[in-house]
């Protein structure tokens, strides 16, 4: 056996290396740790143009000397940054569905994932079971004839570069926070997103069917534009229980809305949440930002928030077109020891800018659960609106939850309205429905989803009867 | 069908039924009544299974099936039924949803298959035709927002989705006018069959002009201290219960 090349020998070899990185890659992965080499690495495996290595190289620069975000309620040990594995190749496929993990094929029936979901989630090579890319190819066609443009940020930064240099950290600059720089240094993957003028995009893309999506989620990059008068409704993430070896996970997600466009963004997030003596799960920092550039566009983010051992996750929206509007709906779950600290920032540049935020928030177990939202009204903003309402729900005497809304308004023609309530689930509700027939568990998640409604209809069908189960078994175990 | 023998409980710690006997026989509709405080809640909810309500003696059986061993959807599955004196409400919890996901549940604990949602639906219509329910109540969330009247009438709809076997409905004449109560005794009255038990709670006689029981009992520091027909309600009416209670 010959000795393993080192980092930089590994770099050269690549560098070398002309075309089909693709089969090339399978059995690569870099070492531990995080240092220049590693980037240069990551660079090369994905034959990347010297601008965006240049932009990692800096971003890395950068990250060494930024501090960790401090004001979110949540604790954990100092993270060894050297510690982690920051490239490694797509995992082996499953030949079958028979070689999956049995609970994870038990959260699937509880879910009722349809057969051919649950096959590639499970991570079964999807030419071995069913037509999933046959299926994702005619979508791709249909996209393709109207202008959209839908495929992984590796494609879109060999395929349009023009795009991704105008675009890429226009939203979330490289030195946004710690986690976003760290994002833009190591990337590996993620999904972009063009919908060209005028076009209405047909079909909810989601990423249930990108094609590359294997092993993207540490440091996934997303990048979604709307033209002039575009209209698109994106999912993320999914309802399945979602493991992975790597405990840190900091994504960035940026969305540009033109003028009239709208951008619709729902999430679902199950990352693993850490057993329920809170040993594991994943930390889970995420940078979302959406710019309003034009006049009358609109952004609305709804999410899900279920997974995570720590969730550290605020999707904004910068309002600077006039008239233009942020929207963000928001559940966020916490059993166990999870601790979530997520909420929004409205920034109101442009006149008569409107934000809406529902915010519920569900608490059980010994979990600790935090709402931190800023509105902020700059003084150009005449005639800005702003609704904020907050609610709690506690499941138990041992958990807790928060509320912390900013507020800065430098325009004093701005309305803002704020409400916030904290209950917990009565016994006599508890009651009731059991006496109607319900276990103790199927009226707590009952009583939750009722909870919730007002923004688990904003999510697409298919996807909030999922959501809905998902938040019963994110509650089991927490009563009784 | 439900018999109760010598039946004692607490809560926190304090004696509430003292020794408590009653007999209702499949097909029967029986009122207890009895001054406020008497225990008449406390004996629906020890039946129900409620929290907090701890039974320290004596038995209470339905077909045979020991109802004190069970968790309260047990005995909802069991065929136990509570209409209840404060119904209370769940927001954002559709009245369709909720009766679907009750129904399912039960039909689930039976060993029945779950009922799709046209199947469910109806069932649900029929139901909804026979007691003269809007549609707009089931629109809304769950005793949301329901006029007093709305809400017995809810839970008159409840005991019609669910078929129990035996249902006990407290003071559900409380707060009602006279128009409501009509509606609501006529509901109950269409659910009287052969092989289903009633037991009426009411602190007042009016509601039995229009749910005429077969047996009256009257229910006094935790026991029933005296029973007789459909006349001694109306003996109660004229003269208090000042009476039985001294
Ligand atoms: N949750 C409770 N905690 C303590 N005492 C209670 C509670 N509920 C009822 N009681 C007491 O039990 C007795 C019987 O009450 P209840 O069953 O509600 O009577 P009724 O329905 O006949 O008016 C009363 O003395 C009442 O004060
Ligand atoms: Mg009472």
């Amino acid at each position: 056996m010959s000795e393993p090349l080192t980092v930089a020998e590994q770099v050269q070899a690549l560098n070398k290396y002309e075309a089909g990185f693709v089969t090339d890659i399978e059995s690569d992965k870099a070492p531990k740790g995080l240092n220049e080499d590693i980037i240069r690495f990551i660079s090369a495996k994905k034959n990347e143009p010297e601008w965006l290595l240049e932009w990692r190289l800096k971003s890395f620069e950068h990250w060494k000397k930024m501090p960790e975000p401090q004001w979110a309620k949540i604790s954990h040990p100092p993270i060894d940054y050297q510690d982690a594995y920051y490239y490694s190749a797509p995992k082996a496929k499953l030949n079958s569905l028979d070689e999956a993990d049995p609970k994870l094929l038990e959260t699937f029936e509880k879910l009722g994932v349809p057969m051919r979901e649950r096959a590639r989630l499970a991570g079964v090579a999807v030419d071995v079971v069913f037509d999933s890319v046959s299926v994702a190819t005619t979508f791709k066609e249909d996209l393709n004839k109207l202008g959209i443009i839908f495929c992984s940020i590796s494609e879109a930064i060999r395929d349009h570069p023009d795009l991704i240099k105008k675009y890429m950290g226009s939203v979330v600059p490289f030195h946004d926070n710690k986690h976003a720089c760290l994002n833009s240094a190591v990337f590996t993957d993620g999904s972009f997103v063009f919908i060209p003028e005028g076009v209405r995009c047909p079909m909810e893309l989601s990423t249930y069917f990108r094609i590359n999506e294997i092993n993207t989620g540490q440091f996934e990059r997303t990048l979604i534009i709307a033209e002039k008068g575009a209209y698109v409704s994106y999912l993320e993430g999914c309802t399945a229980p979602m493991r992975d070896e790597n405990q840190l996970h900091a994504a960035v997600v940026e969305l540009i809305a033109h003028e009239d466009a709208v951008i619709k963004y729902s999430t679902v997030q199950n990352w693993y949440p850490g057993d329920e003596n809170g040993k594991g799960g994943i930390y889970n920092f995420v940078t979302k930002r959406g710019l309003c550039a034009g006049a009358r566009s609109k952004i609305s983010w709804t999410q899900v928030e279920t997974g995570s051992a720590i969730t550290w996750k605020y999707p904004s929206c910068v309002l600077k077109g006039d008239d233009s509007q942020g929207e963000f709906y928001s559940v966020a779950i916490t059993n166990n020891f999870q601790q979530a600290d997520t909420g929004t920032k409205m920034i109101h540049m442009g006149a008569r800018t409107r934000s809406r935020i529902i915010a519920k928030t569900i608490s059980a177990g010994k979990s600790d659960s935090t709402y931190r939202g800023l509105v902020k009204i700059l003084a150009g903003a005449d005639g800005a609106r702003n609704y904020t309402q907050c609610d709690s729900l506690l499941v138990g005497d041992e958990c807790g939850a928060h509320t912390v809304p900013y507020i800065e308004s430098k325009n004093p023609r701005a309305k803002l309205e704020h409400e916030a309530t904290t209950s917990k689930i009565s016994d006599d509700q508890l009651f009731y429905c059991q006496q109607r027939g319900l276990s103790e568990e199927e009226a707590v998640a009952l009583i939750v989803n009722g909870f919730c409604r007002e923004v688990m209809q904003n999510l697409p069908m298919e996807f909030a009867v999922e959501a809905q189960k998902l938040i019963a078994i994110s509650l089991e175990g927490s009563v009784g | 069908m439900l018999k109760i023998k010598n039946l004692t409980a607490e809560i926190d710690g304090k004696q509430i039924l003292n020794g408590l006997d009653l007999e209702v026989k499949a097909g029967e509709v029986h009122a207890i009544m009895g001054p406020n405080g008497a225990g008449k809640s406390t004996l629906s909810y020890v039946l129900s299974g409620r929290d907090g309500y701890d039974v320290t003696g004596g038995t209470a059986e339905l077909d045979g099936i020991n109802l004190l061993d069970l968790n309260p959807n047990e005995r909802a599955a069991a065929g136990l039924f509570l209409a209840f004196q404060y119904p209370v409400e769940i927001p954002g919890v559709g009245m369709t949803n909720f009766l679907k996901t009750a129904l399912n549940s039960i039909r689930k604990a039976r060993g029945q298959n779950e009922l799709e949602a046209l199947d469910f639906l109806k069932i649900l219509k029929s139901r909804q035709k026979e007691l003269g329910i809007a549609d707009d109540m089931l629109k809304r969330a769950v005793n949301v927002g329901f006029s007093g009247g709305e809400k017995k009438r809810n839970e008159v709809l409840q005991m019609a989705m669910l078929e129990p076997k035996f249902c006990i409905l407290d003071e559900t004449d409380s707060g009602l006018d006279i128009d409501a109560l009509k509606i609501v005794a006529d509901g109950v009255n269409k659910l009287r069959a052969p092989d289903r038990g009633f037991l009426v709670i009411t602190h007042y006689q009016r509601l039995l002009d229009y749910i005429v029981p077969d047996v009256v009992h009257v229910l006094a520091k935790g026991k029933i201290v005296k029973t007789g027909g459909a006349e001694l309600a109306k003996e109660l009416e004229a003269k208090g219960y000042a009476e039985l209670v001294a």
